[in-house]
Formats: structure tokens, sequence, C-alpha cells
């Protein structure tokens, strides 16, 4: 009796599932079947769902209209180079506050993520007027760094909840048995730590790849991401579906396909702080 | 070789005086126990020891060498935490070998020693396992095996049994006695189980509120406990205390009177006591008495004895075994 229940019940979580995970991923397969219509049929209503004639003339359109392959280049060296930038200023900073927290901490800690309760239009026009002045309109560097520092509080909140998981016990240990703080650091809390700054990286260079309000307003074409990349076919040409998708399924395929691989550390990343 | 001395030390938190000042003596190759109730400071006075907080005053002396502002990597003392603290990335070969790693022995030197170490502790199996295939037990093996492969001068120990089970935790306590007898090392045991404290000890130090109470060996502690927090906090069950007009008859403000030294009888004795509750411990029978205008009554019998609830019993203090105190508390010779 017991076991028929409880297999019931596992067969009705297993369709709930599914179903919820089908529904999350509907608006990306929509987008990727809709990038191998013909613009005719992308509008066709009722929409068509899988028998339509399969075309890659989007793809080639795309291609040859823009250049794919230098935004996605501007895209890496972005996100990659923000979150590196990120990591060097926030692991010292988490590390400080992890490991000897002070009565002000929680302070700071609040303060850096109050910054991000800031709407991002608020301070457009002095960013954008700094940029100017120092000659940072789309170039790679003004992006990267002006990434850096939006993305920087919840790079040191992320490590901060990840260093404070490491017992502290276990740190006093390796000084009992005589490790020097260098040892101490690589063979003890480095091998910990890791995992935690893993995560942090991943999640972060997601939050990177997908930024559009900045990279949008601060670049046009020599530096602009794929961001910009998607935007260039929904402004003017927004009635054009097809592409459009095309467009968006060439920008998120590298992120997904990093995301499929690292998905363990992506899911402790997503929840950090949620479970003990 | 590992004597410690503490020197008038004393510990503060911000304005929190966690100890005051202690003096204390530990001679090489005793085992002194730490023991009092739960924030009486044991802990903060063993990571005193260790290096692992700064003394806020006093100094401490390791084998006669004022080692107060040394580092605990340098101090040669292993300590076996209660959380276990092993290196989870590490296999149980790798976190027993770690002290010798970090002393810069040759590997076939640390082989040995580490193959060692796990026979005597029987770990000799589990070596290529990380710490969380371990049980409880194992892991408690673990980290007294990374604490002995070092030789260091003295073991401290902050109660390291108390996330095993019953069972385990008296096995464990005669393996760590034994492990005592094998290596004639100094060890210092916190705890704040009595039963441990007794029956692993050479000496035993009685901590309450960052003060010690007083130190002696269990006997000592047992039969002559100076005040009445000692003679409380020591023997089990706990020391019956009367105060009143029962103590005033022996010149004291209270007098203490140990469960086991009382006798039952429906015949003679100087109180009268009506039976409450009885426990069965099956060696032992606990009775919980009431002696009108006096107060509760803990009175340890055997085990066959019984008793009815609501029964009168005569009862009868052994002689000679009555422990007297003066109205601050301290006893009475
Ligand atoms: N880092 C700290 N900051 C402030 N107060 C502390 C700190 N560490 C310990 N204390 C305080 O010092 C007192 C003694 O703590 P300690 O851990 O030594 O107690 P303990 O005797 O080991 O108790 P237990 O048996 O519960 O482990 C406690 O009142 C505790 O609150
Ligand atoms: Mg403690």
């Amino acid at each position: 009796m017991a076991r028929a229940a409880s297999a019931r019940r596992r067969i009705a979580f297993t369709i709930i599932g599914w179903a919820v995970g089908f529904l999350v991923f509907f608006p990306i397969l929509w987008t990727v079947l809709t990038s191998f219509k013909s613009e005719g049929t992308a509008i066709a209503i009722p929409p068509q769902f899988l028998f339509f004639d399969w075309t890659a003339e989007n793809y080639a359109t795309v291609q040859s209209r823009s250049n794919y392959l230098r935004h996605m280049t501007n895209s890496i060296v972005i996100s990659l180079g923000s979150t590196l930038l990120g990591l060097l200023i926030a692991i010292p900073a988490a590390w400080a506050m992890a490991f000897s927290p002070t009565r002000r901490t929680k302070d700071v800690l609040m303060w850096m993520l109050s910054t991000k309760m800031l709407p991002a239009v608020g301070v457009l026009v002095p960013i954008y007027l700094l940029f100017r002045d120092f000659g940072l309109l789309d170039s790679r560097a003004g992006l990267t760094a002006v990434l850096t520092m939006i993305n920087l509080p919840i790079i040191v909140w992320m490590l901060y909840t990840y260093f404070r998981e490491i017992p502290a016990d276990i740190l006093e240990a390796a000084r009992m048995d005589g490790a020097s703080l260098g040892k101490e650091i690589v063979y003890v809390l480095a091998p910990m730590a890791v995992p935690g700054i893993a995560s942090t990286l991943l999640l972060n260079v997601i939050l990177a790849w997908n930024e559009a309000f900045w990279t949008l307003n601060l670049s046009t074409s020599q530096a602009a991401p794929l961001t910009a990349f998607i935007a260039a076919y929904s402004s003017p040409e927004g009635l054009f579906w097809a592409k459009l998708s095309a467009a968006s399924t060439l920008a998120i395929a590298p992120i997904l396909v990093l995301g499929w691989f690292a998905q363990r550390q992506l899911v402790r990343g997503l929840t950090f702080g949620a479970v003990k | 070789m590992g004597s410690i001395v503490l020197d008038n030390v004393s510990k503060t938190f911000g304005d929190a005086v966690v100890i005051p000042a202690i003096d204390l003596d530990i001679a090489d190759g005793e085992f002194v126990v730490f023991v009092g109730p739960s924030g009486c400071g044991k802990s903060t006075l063993l990571r005193l020891i260790a290096g692992l907080e700064d003394v806020s005053g006093g100094r401490i002396l390791i084998d006669g060498e004022d080692m107060t502002e040394t580092p605990p990597a340098r101090r040669r003392l292993a300590m076996v935490f209660q959380s276990y603290a092993l290196y989870p990335h590490m296999s149980v070969r790798g976190n027993i070998a770690f002290p010798l790693k970090m002393a810069g022995l040759a590997s076939d030197v640390v082989e040995r020693k580490v193959a060692d170490a796990a026979r005597i502790l029987n770990l000799t199996d589990y070596l290529d396992r990380k710490p969380r295939q371990l049980s409880g037990g194992q892991r408690q093996r673990v980290a007294i095996g990374r604490a002995i492969v070092r030789d260091p001068v003295a073991f401290l120990f902050d109660e390291p049994l108390s996330n095993l089970d019953a069972a385990l935790r008296v096995a464990m306590r005669l393996e760590i006695s034994e492990l005592h007898q094998q290596l004639k090392r100094t060890m210092i045991y916190v705890t704040h189980d009595q039963v441990e404290a007794m029956t692993m000890a050479d000496k035993i130090v009685v901590l309450n509120a960052g003060r010690v109470e007083q130190v002696g060996s269990p006997l000592e502690l047992y039969r002559n406990p100076k005040n009445l927090f000692v003679a409380g906090f020591i023997g089990s069950p706990r020391m019956n205390f009367l105060s009143g007009e029962a103590a005033r008859k022996l010149g004291a403000a209270t007098i203490g009177i140990r469960p086991e030294h009382l006798a039952l009888s429906t015949s003679d004795g100087l109180w009268e006591g009506k039976v409450g509750v009885a426990e069965h411990l099956g060696s032992d029978t606990y009775l919980h008495l009431t002696i009108d205008g006096v107060g509760p009554l803990t009175a340890r019998m055997s085990g066959e004895f019984a008793a009815r609830p609501g029964e009168t019993l005569r009862i009868a203090p052994e002689a000679g075994k009555i422990h007297r105190f003066d109205d601050k508390g301290m006893a009475l010779s």
C-alpha cells in the first residue's frame, strides 16, 4: 500500500517537474524554433509548432549583416574580464570580512548591497559624462570596468557567504598542526574556498554576459557585445521575428553551453545563502 | 618536557571578563581535566594555552619557556577539537600526515609514522577514505591520530567525546586513558562531564566563572571539597545540601551529605523522611525523599532496595561523612 502510494507520488512529482521545466524552457525553445522559420511563418496565426519549412536563411542573413564574431569576442572579453577583475578585488574583501569580522562588517555588507538598490538610470548621466570625458565610450576597457563595479557587491556577498561556511576550527587545527599562514592558505583554505569561488565566477560570467543596460548605453559598435547584437534586430526591425530569434539564439548559445556543463556549481550559486 | 605553567593569566573579551586571573601548575606527564559548567571559560583557557587566543595579562610557560607570545604553530602542542576539525578535502592518510608534512619530514618517515598511528587507532582500513565517509567515532580517532603522530609536548582536548553516543563515549574514554599510559605525555582535557573528569584525571581543575574553585586528585575533591560549588559539582548523584536547623545543630550554615552515605531503615536514624520517586538503575536505586521542615534528599541504595512511594523511613547519615560549610559556602574542617 505505502509503496504504491509513494510510487504514485513519485510519478506525480516527475510529471510536475517536467511540466515546470518545460514551461520555464519554453520561451527559449520557441525562440530557437522561430529562428528556423521564414518571416511569414514566424508571425503566422495559429502559430506553427514543428511542421513548417525549416530554413537556415535567417542565420545567413544575420551573419552577413552583422559581425557576430566580433560581438561574441567582446562579450567574452567583457564578461570574463569584469568577473576576474571583480574576483581580484572581492576575494580579499570577502576574506577579511569573513575571517576577521568587526562590529561594522554587517553594515559594510549592507552598504555594498544598497548600491544595487539604486536604479541604474539614476547614475546613467554622470557615468555617461565620465565615460565621454575619459574617452571610454564604446571601449572594452570601459565596459569591463563598469560591469566590474556593477557586479562587485554580488561577488563580495557570494564569496562572503561561501567563506563563512568554512569552519574556523579547521583553520585553527591547521595552525595547531604547525602550518604557517602561507601553508594554511595553500593547503587548507584554498582547497575549501575553490568551489565557492568557481560558482561565483560562473554565475557572474552569466550576469555580465546578459547585462544589457550599461552595455547598450555605453557602446555603439567597436566594443558592443552580443546584447547590442540582439538589440540591433529588435529596434529598427522589430517586426522581423525570425531574424531577431536567430540573433538571440546565436547570442545565448555560448552561455547555454557553459551553463550546461557547470550545472552543479550553478545550482549552489543560485541558491547561495538560502540553505546552510 | 611537557610541564605547563599559567602565571596570573587573564582574558577579557571587550568588556566581558571571562578569566579574571589564574595560576596553575601542570607537571610533565600529568592528565589534567578542566571541568565546570557551560560557559565557565574551560575552552577559553585551553585556547589560551594553545595560543589560539591572546592572553589579556599574565604569562604561559611551556617546558619552562615563556611562550606567551609564541604563535600556536610553534608551541609544539596538539589539539583535538570537539568538532574534530578534520580537513574535508584530504583523505584520512592526508589528515594524519598533515602535521608531519608541515614539519618538513621526509616522505618515507611520514609514511611510517602514519602507518604506526593508524595501527594504534585501528584506522588502517580507512586510510584512503575521506572524513565524510567515516562514522563519528572513526572521525574522532583520525583527529587523535593527527595529534599523536607529531609527538607533541602536550595534548589538548576540548570536549572530544561530546558528539558521540553514550556507549562509544565510554569506549573512547578508555582508549584515551590507555593512550595516556602509553605515551606518558601531558594531557589537558576539557569536559563538563564530571564522570569523565573523575575517571580519567590525575588532577582535576574545577572552574567556575573563570575562577579555579579547587585543584586536586579526583578522590581529594570527592572527599574534601573546599566549598559548596565543588561539593555539588563532583559526585553523582549530586551531594544533598541541608541548611537551617539541621545544619545549625552541627555548627554550620549548610551541611552536605552524599547520597551514598545515607542509610535507610524503618527503625532508627537522625531524620524521618517520606519516599517520593524511586529510580531503579539495576545496580543502584536512587530514592528521592522529603524530610519535613528540612527539604528534599536523595539516597543511593543497592539495586535490590525496595520502598513504596509514600512510605516513611528513618534516615541515618554515615558517621564522619557529613560535610560542613560556613555562611560563605567554604568548607569547615
Ligand atoms: N570570542 C568571544 N567573544 C566574546 N565572548 C566570548 C568569546 N569566546 C567566549 N566568550 C565568552 O566567554 C565565556 C566562556 O566561554 P567558553 O567557551 O570558554 O566556555 P566553556 O566553559 O568552554 O563552555 P562550554 O562547556 O559550553 O563549552 C562565555 O561566557 C562566552 O560567552
Ligand atoms: Mg567549550
